[in-house]
């Protein structure tokens, strides 16, 4: 079995080739139910990282991921939309998103997930990817049964919820400290 | 692994992850490495188990990359400065496997060791005919082949007179989110390796030595190009599925 090949940090300059190929609008704002999403990343020291990339990575509007080992081909694709974006951060450590909010997906055991999107953060000084997830704040009957959230130490667990405000979801990103966002070993 | 039609009911969710770490990565907390004392977490990571959210991913048809994509060396009017090199090798998966349609994404600093971005400050000239980012798709072979030039070494502030040995950043999509990864290739017997904290993070000397690509002088090109052969291996599947 070879050995896998490590991880290193994205650095400072990897907007030369990342942002610019697959980019925060999953879809144009302009179609309806297109979502936005914006949030801050900041580090221990509460200051804002202005040289991160947020990726995330979701179903579609009907619950089903377009990809082959997702067995639900009867649920719909939506057509243009992939379901993955990325987003650098600016000066001030944003980033934003315009999607469709993603239906349920099964869990394991029979359960079914509440519906979220996969995060993963990059960024200098992260020698790996973090990894989390964004839940939705007008979903808490689905997010109390949600497999995985079940498992975030309560005190942490709104951390993955986003925040509903005017015409956007607030999604802040803590790397490090008491406000860190929960973050998985997956 | 079967569907029954009904997206809210089906045991679909019981899926075959992907194998965790096998202590090849760095920690996230790396002193040496300034940049992670402010960022690395200081909570312990919770443990989830892999649901169809984490075995997917997003992937790539080669009508997505263009032609000249994969050569640095053909993206201007003029040809780049720098020691013309080839750099390839095969995406495998933690079983050796060849990954088939990987998309690679690279950028890298020029032969004078810069960056063509707004951020990088370093006194070194930029070249008009390099940006120094390319992509391509692996074959079904796994395979997959770039055409650049050497970067250049480059001055950074972590520790006084610190400097990167030469790197290339890679980007790699395999086929699930997890799998995703990022890293840099080396080159094979750089003085700088021993004062890097960022290669000197992977705590595994064997681990680290599949950061290094080795000198391929099989396919080098006569009087045009080096080579360097780089093999870049990903996770791989668990044999059955996860425990609920
Ligand atoms: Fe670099």
């Amino acid at each position: 079995m070879p050995g896998i090949t490590p991880s290193q940090t994205v650095g400072p300059f990897f907007h030369v080739a990342l942002p610019a190929y697959a980019g925060p609008e999953l879809v144009a704002p302009d179609v309806p139910g297109a979502v936005r999403i914006e949030g801050v990343l900041r580090d221990g020291a509460g200051e804002p990282v202005p040289d991160g990339m947020v990726e995330v990575w979701q179903a579609h509007p009907s619950g089903r991921y377009d990809h082959p080992e997702d067995p639900r081909t009867d649920l719909p694709l939506t057509p243009g939309f992939t379901g993955f974006g990325r987003c650098g951060t600016d000066a001030q450590g944003r980033f934003a998103f315009v999607t469709l909010k993603p239906g349920c997906v099964p869990g394991p055991g029979g359960s079914m997930q509440a519906p979220h999107i996969e995060v993963a953060v990059f960024g200098r000084g992260l020698l790996k990817q973090l990894f989390t997830r964004l839940y939705f704040p007008d979903e808490a009957k689905a997010n109390a049964a949600d497999p995985v959230l079940a498992l975030v130490p309560a005190e942490q667990r709104h951390t993955l919820v986003a925040a509903a405000g005017e015409g956007v979801l607030r999604f802040d990103i803590t790397l490090q400290g008491p406000d860190q966002t929960a973050f998985f070993d997956v | 692994m079967t569907g029954t039609g009904d997206g809210r009911t089906a045991p679909a969710g019981d899926v075959i992850g992907y194998r965790r770490d096998e202590g090849a990565h760095p920690p996230y907390l790396y002193p040496d490495y300034v940049g992670t004392r402010r960022r690395a977490p200081d909570r312990p990571l919770v443990v989830v188990p892999h649901t169809l959210s984490e075995i997917t991913g997003p992937l790539y048809g080669h009508s997505s990359i263009g032609e000249l994509d994969h050569d640095l060396t053909r993206q201007h009017a003029g040809e780049p400065l720098g020691q013309r090199i080839i750099v390839h090798g095969r995406v495998l998966d933690g079983d050796g496997r060849p990954v088939p349609d990987a998309l690679i994404e690279v950028w890298q600093a020029n032969a004078a060791g810069r960056y063509a971005h707004e951020v990088d400050d370093h006194p070194a000239p930029l070249d008009p005919n390099f940006s120094g980012a390319g992509r391509c798709l692996t074959g079904s072979d796994g395979r997959f082949e770039f055409i650049t030039i050497k970067p250049g070494a480059y001055p950074w502030k972590n520790h006084p007179n610190a400097w990167r040995p030469a790197h290339i950043h890679l980007s790699i999509f395999g086929r699930a989110f997890v799998t995703r990864l990022v890293t840099q290739m080396y080159f094979p017997g750089d003085p700088l390796f021993d004062q890097d904290p960022i290669f000197n993070s992977v705590r595994d000397p064997r681990a680290r030595a599949r950061l290094v690509s080795t000198f391929d002088p099989e396919r080098t090109v006569p009087e045009w190009a080096l080579a360097y052969r780089f093999d870049i291996v990903l996770r791989g599947r668990d044999a059955t599925p996860m425990e609920a």
